[in-house]
């Protein structure tokens, strides 16, 4: 795959940089023109996992770390997420629609994830922390001109 | 992200401004919990004119609002939900458990 353009940021486990990581990876996906559409389900998506990472990852301290890294490709915009938390012991249940571990959060996260996203990878082992990766095919035209150009 | 919360009678309504993240939410959860206690309202009418942005964490603030309140016998409405909310609050099965109006007067007819 060929790559276009790339992303890091670091942050810390603040609720503050949920907003700062949706609007970064939305502005930066603008490049390719995703309609209206798909940058605000990317933007709930980056949401979600970052407040995954702050909430259960780091159990809400806010001196953790956070690492985003967005990559665009020739047809997809690739987003990785990661937290060196807790983890999840058992993934298969935290992936189940109505999982959480605070019974305010309705468990919802993935649910809208895996709705907005067309791919999402979750990697995660107890005490080591949290990797999830979320995969956006480009709209169809551009990805056809791309292919062409190619 | 702002709150403006005003008491009609024996509903709280809860008119949310902004961003309705994780950052929002605890803000959220606390003041309007309070209000429910110090102005002894029963049911909770959410105006969401103002939402520019939800995720789950903005939902799981109503949702534990919807709780809280029905627990005690009252009853919790949504009103002016914006074209970029919609989808994400069908797709959250909110909608089958708290009844939707276009505006605050319908809902709260319906509250009444």
């Amino acid at each position: 795959m060929r790559l276009r353009n790339r992303m890091k940021l670091e942050f810390l486990s603040r609720p503050e940089n949920v907003s700062l990581a949706r609007v970064a990876v939305a502005t930066f996906a603008t490049e390719v023109d995703f309609n209206l559409s798909d940058l605000e389900e990317i933007k709930v998506a980056v949401s979600e996992a970052v407040s995954n990472a702050i909430v259960h990852g780091y159990e809400g301290k806010p001196t953790g770390t956070v690492l985003l890294t967005a990559t665009l490709y020739q047809n997809e915009l690739e987003i990785v997420i990661e937290d060196r938390g807790r983890g999840i012991a058992d993934l298969a249940r935290a992936l189940q629609p109505g999982t959480s571990s605070d019974p305010e959060r309705m468990g919802l996260g993935f649910v809208f994830m895996k709705s907005f996203m067309d791919e999402v990878d979750v990697w995660s082992e107890a005490g080591q922390g949290t990797r999830v990766k979320l995969v956006k095919t480009l709209p169809g035209e551009l990805r056809a001109q791309n292919l062409a150009e190619s | 992200m702002s709150l403006e919360v005003q008491k009609q009678h024996d509903t709280l309504i809860v008119r949310v401004c902004g961003e309705f993240d994780l950052r929002a939410a605890d803000y959220c959860r606390r003041d309007i919990d309070q209000k429910l206690k110090t102005q002894g309202a029963k049911h909770i009418l959410f105006n969401l004119g103002g939402v520019t942005f939800i995720d789950s964490s903005g939902l799981g603030v109503i949702l534990g609002r919807y709780r809280k309140v029905t627990e005690n016998g009252g009853k919790v409405a949504i009103s002016n939900v914006p074209p970029r909310v919609t989808r994400i609050l069908e797709l959250s099965g909110i909608t089958r458990l708290i009844p939707v109006y276009a505006n605050e007067s319908l809902a709260l007819k319906e509250l009444a």
